[in-house]
C-alpha cells in the first residue's frame, strides 16, 4: 500500500480510522499535574513554596477553628476552658446570636416576625429573579412590602392597608389615563395616591386601637444583620427603577428633565455616602416641620437609595450607549412609541449589558449598609463595635465576631454574584 | 426584463415631497428635493456615497428631521407631532443596511412585536401573519431561532418580513444588500422582486443596477444632496443626460 502512495499524488481513503484512546501520559490527573504544577523546574519550585505557605496558613487556622469553644459565658471562661491551647471563642456567637441578628432591643418573643418576613421575602423575590417561575407569584412580590412592614414594625393593621390602597388607587389612575397621556396618568396617579394616603392617615389616627394585634416596634429597636438586610433589600429594589428613570432622563431631549437628572446624578456621585448619612441623621430634621417625625430608617433609606441610584443610572447609561443606533431606529421605524420602544427593545438589551455593573453597585450598596453604624444605628457592625465588644464579658473577641460578620456578608454577596452570572448566561441570545 | 415595469401604477400619490431642505449644522445635505411617488411605483435611488440618498428616504419616515419643505405620506402631512410621526411610521416599512433585528427576541417575536403592540392585533393572529410572511421570504423553519443564529441574507429577509407584518403601504429600503456576501445578495433581491411584483410601492437606495433595470419603473440619481436626473431605467442606463450621471455609470458599470 505504501508503495502505491509513493508513486502517485492522488489519494482516496477507503476505510475510516477507528477511534483510539489518547496515551495515558496525556490524560487525567497525571497530565493535569504535569501541565499545571510541574511543567518546569521553576514551576516545581513555585508549587512547593506555595504548598508550604498553604500548610503554614492552614496549620494556624484549622486548630483555631476546631478547638473553638462554643459554650462559655465570657471570654475569661473561654480562656480557662482552652487552658493555653490555640482556639477560637465562638461562644460569643452562641450567646449573642440574637443581638447579632436582630439588634439588642428587638423584643425577644417577636423574633418570629422578621424571620417570617424573611421567608416571605424569599418567595417574593423568586419570580423577579427567576422569570421562568409562574407569573402569578408576582402578586406576593407586590404585596410583600406591605406584609413585611406590618410584620417588622407591627402597629395598627390599617397602616399597611392604607398604604396599599394608595398604591392601588394610583396604579388604577395611571392605567386609566396613562395610555392617552403619559404625563397626565403619571402625575395623576401620584396625586391620587397621596390623597388616599392623606385621608387614610387621618382615618388610621381616628380609629387607632388601644392594643393592636401586632405589638408596635419602633425603628430605633431594629438592629443587627436584620437591619442590614432590610436596608439592602429596600435600597436595591428602589434604586434600580430609580436608576433606570435617571438614565433615561439623562438621555432625554427635554432640557428641563435632562438638567434635573444630570444635576442630581453629578451632585450625588460627588458626595461621600457618609456625608449623606449624617445629613439623614442630623440635618434632615431641620428641613422637616418641627413636629413631624420622619423615621430615621426612612431617612437612611432615602439617602442610600439616592446614592446608589445615581451610580446605577450611570451604569445603565453605559448600557444604553453600547446599543447600536440601529436598534433605536428599527424600533422607531416600526411605529413603536417611546415607552414601548424602551420597554420592549431598548431596556431589555441595555439592562442585559448593564447586569455586571448593576450587580457591582448592588453588592457595594449591601456592604455599605454597615456604614449606618457611624450614625449610631445598631446594625451588625454597630452591634459588634458597640454593645458586644464594649461588654465586660466579650471585650476583645475581635476575630470571631468580625469573621462571623464577614461570613454573613460573603454568603449574601457571593450569592448575588453567582446569580448574576447565571442570569447573563440565561439571557445570552446573541450567539457570538 | 421589462415585465415588472408593466405592473400597475395608479395615479394616486403615495409620497409627495416638495421643496425639502435639510442641514446638518451648517452643512446643506438635502437641497430642494421635489419628488412625487405614485402608488405602485418602484423607485431606485442611486448616487455616490454622501449624496444624501439614505438621508432622503430616512426623512420620509422621520428618522431624520427635515428643516424646510413639506412631506406628505399617504395623505398625512409629516409634522413634528409624535402621534403623527408614529402613524406614518406604522404605515411605512423600512429595511436597513444592517438588518437591525432585535437580538434578544426570536425571529417570530421580531415579526409579531410591532403588530401586537402598535396595531393591537391578538397574539395568535399576529403569529399567523408572521408565519405567512416568513414563508414568503422562505424561512419559516427559522421562526424560533434568534437572529444571531441566522446568516446575513436570512436576517435581511427576516427584516423584510418584519416590516411586511405591519402591512405597510410603502416600503423603504436603505442599501439592503450592501452588508451581504455576494451569494446572499441574490436571495434578498429575489424577495424584493417578488414584493415588487405584488405591486408594493417601493423606494430602494441600492447599488444593484441589475435590480434597478429589472424592477424599477424609475431611477433617481442623486449627487451633492440634489436630484440630478431621473428617468425610466432603460433611458437612464442607455442614455444618461447629466455629466455627473455619465461619470457615475461609467464607473460602476465599467467592470
Amino acid at each position: 500500500m505504501s508503495d502505491a502512495h509513493a508513486h502517485s499524488v492522488a489519494f482516496v481513503r477507503t476505510e475510516v480510522i477507528p477511534q483510539s484512546p489518547p496515551p495515558a501520559q496525556q490524560t487525567g490527573v497525571m497530565k493535569w499535574l504535569r501541565d499545571n504544577l510541574f511543567s518546569s523546574w521553576a514551576n516545581t519550585l513555585l508549587t512547593l513554596v506555595a504548598a508550604w505557605l498553604i500548610y503554614l496558613i492552614l496549620s494556624a487556622i484549622l486548630p483555631w477553628i476546631f478547638n473553638g469553644v462554643w459554650n462559655a459565658d465570657s471570654l475569661t471562661q473561654c480562656r480557662e476552658i482552652l487552658a493555653g491551647r490555640t482556639g477560637a471563642c465562638f461562644a460569643v456567637l452562641t450567646e449573642r446570636w440574637n443581638q447579632l441578628l436582630f439588634g439588642y432591643s428587638y423584643p425577644r418573643d417577636l423574633y418570629w416576625r422578621p424571620v417570617l418576613a424573611f421567608a416571605i421575602m424569599l418567595v417574593a423575590i423568586a419570580p423577579v429573579l427567576f422569570f421562568d417561575l409562574p407569573r402569578k407569584l408576582l402578586i406576593v412580590t407586590a404585596l410583600f412590602p406591605f406584609i413585611a412592614f406590618y410584620l417588622i414594625w407591627g402597629g395598627p393593621i390599617l397602616t399597611p392597608i392604607v398604604a396599599l390602597l394608595g398604591c392601588g388607587a394610583g396604579y388604577v389612575v395611571f392605567n386609566r389615563y396613562g395610555k392617552g397621556n403619559f404625563a397626565a396618568g403619571f402625575f395623576g396617579g401620584i396625586a391620587t395616591a397621596f390623597v388616599v394616603w392623606g385621608v387614610g392617615g387621618f382615618v388610621v389616627d381616628l380609629v387607632r386601637p388601644e392594643t393592636p394585634w401586632m405589638t408596635p416596634v419602633p425603628s430605633r429597636d431594629l438592629g443587627g444583620f436584620m437591619l442590614n438586610m432590610m436596608l439592602g433589600v429596600t435600597c436595591v429594589s428602589l434604586s434600580v427603577p430609580l436608576g433606570i428613570v435617571l438614565a433615561l432622563g439623562r438621555q432625554s431631549d427635554m432640557p428641563l428633565i435632562k438638567g434635573i437628572c444630570v444635576v442630581f446624578i453629578e451632585f450625588v456621585r460627588g458626595v461621600p455616602l457618609i456625608t449623606l448619612l449624617f445629613v439623614a441623621s442630623v440635618m434632615l430634621a431641620y428641613f422637616f416641620p418641627p413636629d413631624s417625625t420622619v423615621d430615621l430608617f426612612l431617612r437612611v433609606v432615602i439617602m442610600i437609595t439616592m446614592f446608589s441610584s445615581a451610580y446605577i443610572a450611570e451604569v445603565i447609561r453605559g448600557g444604553l450607549a453600547a446599543l447600536p443606533k440601529g436598534q433605536f431606529e428599527a424600533a422607531d421605524s416600526l411605529g413603536l412609541d417611546y415607552p414601548q420602544a424602551m420597554r420592549l427593545i431598548i431596556l431589555p438589551q441595555a439592562l442585559k449589558i448593564s447586569i455586571p455593573g448593576i450587580v457591582n453597585v448592588a453588592v457595594g450598596l449591601f456592604k455599605d449598609t454597615t456604614l449606618v453604624s457611624v450614625i449610631s444605628m445598631f446594625d451588625l457592625i454597630g452591634m459588634i463595635r458597640g454593645p458586644i465588644l464594649a461588654s465586660t464579658e466579650w471585650n476583645g473577641v475581635y476575630w470571631e465576631l468580625l469573621g462571623f460578620a464577614s461570613l454573613l456578608f460573603f454568603v449574601v454577596c457571593y450569592g448575588i454574584s453567582q446569580y448574576s452570572q447565571w442570569l447573563e448566561r440565561r439571557l445570552a441570545t446573541d450567539h457570538r | 426584463m421589462a415585465q415588472a415595469q408593466e405592473l400597475m401604477v395608479s395615479d394616486e400619490i403615495a409620497i409627495d415631497i416638495s421643496n425639502m431642505n435639510k442641514w446638518y449644522g451648517s452643512f446643506h445635505v438635502l437641497r430642494d428635493i421635489n419628488l412625487k411617488v405614485r402608488r405602485g411605483e418602484r423607485i431606485v435611488i442611486a448616487g455616490p456615497s454622501g449624496s444624501g440618498k439614505s438621508t432622503m428616504i430616512r426623512c420620509i419616515n422621520a428618522l431624520e428631521e427635515h428643516q424646510q419643505g413639506r412631506i406628505e405620506v399617504d395623505g398625512t402631512v409629516l409634522s413634528s407631532d409624535v402621534k403623527n410621526i408614529d402613524k406614518i411610521r406604522s404605515e411605512v416599512g423600512m429595511v436597513f443596511q444592517h438588518f437591525n433585528l432585535f437580538p434578544h427576541l426570536t425571529i417570530l417575536e421580531n415579526c409579531t412585536l410591532a403588530p401586537i403592540w402598535v396595531r393591537k392585533i391578538p397574539k395568535k393572529e399576529a403569529e399567523a401573519t408572521a408565519m405567512h410572511f416568513l414563508e414568503k421570504v422562505k424561512i419559516p423553519e427559522q421562526a424560533n431561532k434568534y437572529p444571531g443564529q441566522l446568516s446575513g441574507g436570512q436576517q435581511q429577509r427576516v427584516a423584510i418580513a418584519r416590516s411586511l407584518c405591519m402591512r405597510p403601504r410603502i416600503m423603504l429600503f436603505d442599501e439592503p444588500t450592501s452588508a451581504l456576501d455576494p451569494e446572499m445578495i441574490k436571495e434578498v433581491l429575489d424577495t424584493m422582486v417578488s414584493l415588487a411584483e405584488e405591486g408594493m410601492t417601493m423606494l430602494c437606495v441600492t447599488h444593484e443596477m441589475g435590480f434597478a433595470r429589472q424592477v424599477a419603473n424609475r431611477v433617481i440619481f442623486m449627487d451633492a444632496g440634489q436630484i440630478v436626473e431621473q428617468n425610466e431605467p432603460e433611458e437612464f442606463f442607455n442614455n444618461p443626460q447629466n455629466e455627473r450621471t455619465k461619470l457615475f455609470l461609467s464607473q460602476i458599470l465599467g467592470h
